[in-house]
């Protein structure tokens, strides 16, 4: 019997302690909506009319099962079912990327309409939709560095798994990864309604 | 083997989670059509709430974690509300 530390329980609740900081960061973000929303309904309900409530909600069916489709991965993993695993995360891995595609259109869009920080036409809207769309970008933005690091991490533990470095009995990379992925899927499930779905 | 692991969760549960929040997603869109004045963004709030508790209580393995992990979600809980608390006790009566 070889002698090794390993402690899974203690590796997963440091992860979980990194999300509560990642939590507070976007919280702060959040806080400033708060306090815009407070200072300007009017123009923010107006700026949420400019989003495109599509490209918001096929994003957030294709979050929602990219979340779905990582939890399935962990069952799989620890039923030793490793090529399942490996699917699993590649459809993740594809939907990340669905996730940003959708981005780069949406984003394309708005900035082809002059819609982006420091623009003369986001001069013109005034302080308030400036706000909005300042806060919308910045939040959009971390959150969308997130689905890309998120992504990468899982690519990078799905090779892993395929060399049998993560395996049915040693899992915990793995199951860190796909906390990391529901933290960024947590994050739009609440910038969702607040910044597409103002009325 | 020294280290305890969860039990593997059954795909039907994770699908039946990912149905009710698909369902959840349409509810909000749904109110959000709805003019209810000030009330719309707390409808959205709850409704965020919930879904995320489904996230992280049933895809998070969190239901299945130990206590300390329940307390470290509840002094996060406690911290960002005292963040956004005070925030607004400014804000409110500027």
């Amino acid at each position: 019997m070889s002698i090794e530390h390993r402690d899974d329980t203690g590796a997963r609740f440091g992860m979980w302690l990194f999300l509560y900081t990642e939590v507070i960061l976007f919280s702060g973000l959040f806080i400033l909506y708060a306090m815009a929303l407070a200072k300007y309904p009017q123009e923010f309900a107006e700026a949420s009319h400019k989003l495109n409530i599509y490209f918001g909600t096929i994003n957030t069916i294709v979050l929602l099962t990219s979340s779905l489709t990582i939890a399935l991965a962990i069952t799989a993993i620890q039923r030793n079912k490793i090529k399942q695993t490996l699917t699993l995360c590649i459809v993740t891995i594809v939907l990340a990327i669905v996730f940003l595609i959708n981005k780069y259109f949406e984003w394309s869009a708005e900035i082809s309409h002059g819609i982006y920080p420091g623009s003369n036409h986001m001069a013109e809207l005034g302080p308030g939709i400036t706000a909005f769309f300042n806060l919308y970008y910045f939040t959009a933005g971390l959150h969308g560095v997130h689905i890309l690091i998120g992504g990468t991490l899982i690519g990078v533990v799905a090779a892993m798994v395929a060399k049998g470095k993560v395996t049915s009995d040693r899992y915990t990379l793995l199951e860190n990864s796909a906390l990391y992925w529901h933290l960024v899927d947590l994050v739009w499930i609440f910038l969702f309604p607040l910044y597409y779905l103002i009325l | 083997m020294a280290e305890h692991q969860h039990e593997p969760v059954p795909y039907k549960t994770f699908i039946l989670i990912w149905v009710v929040l698909l369902v959840l997603t349409v509810v909000t869109i749904a109110v959000s059509r709805i003019q209810l004045d000030a009330l719309n963004i707390w409808v959205a709030l709850a409704i965020a709430s919930i879904k995320s508790s489904l996230v992280v209580f049933i895809f998070m393995h969190l239901r299945q974690e130990s206590k300390l992990f329940k307390i470290g979600l509840v002094t996060l809980l406690v911290i960002v509300a005292i963040f956004i608390g005070l925030t607004f006790t400014d804000v409110l009566y500027r």
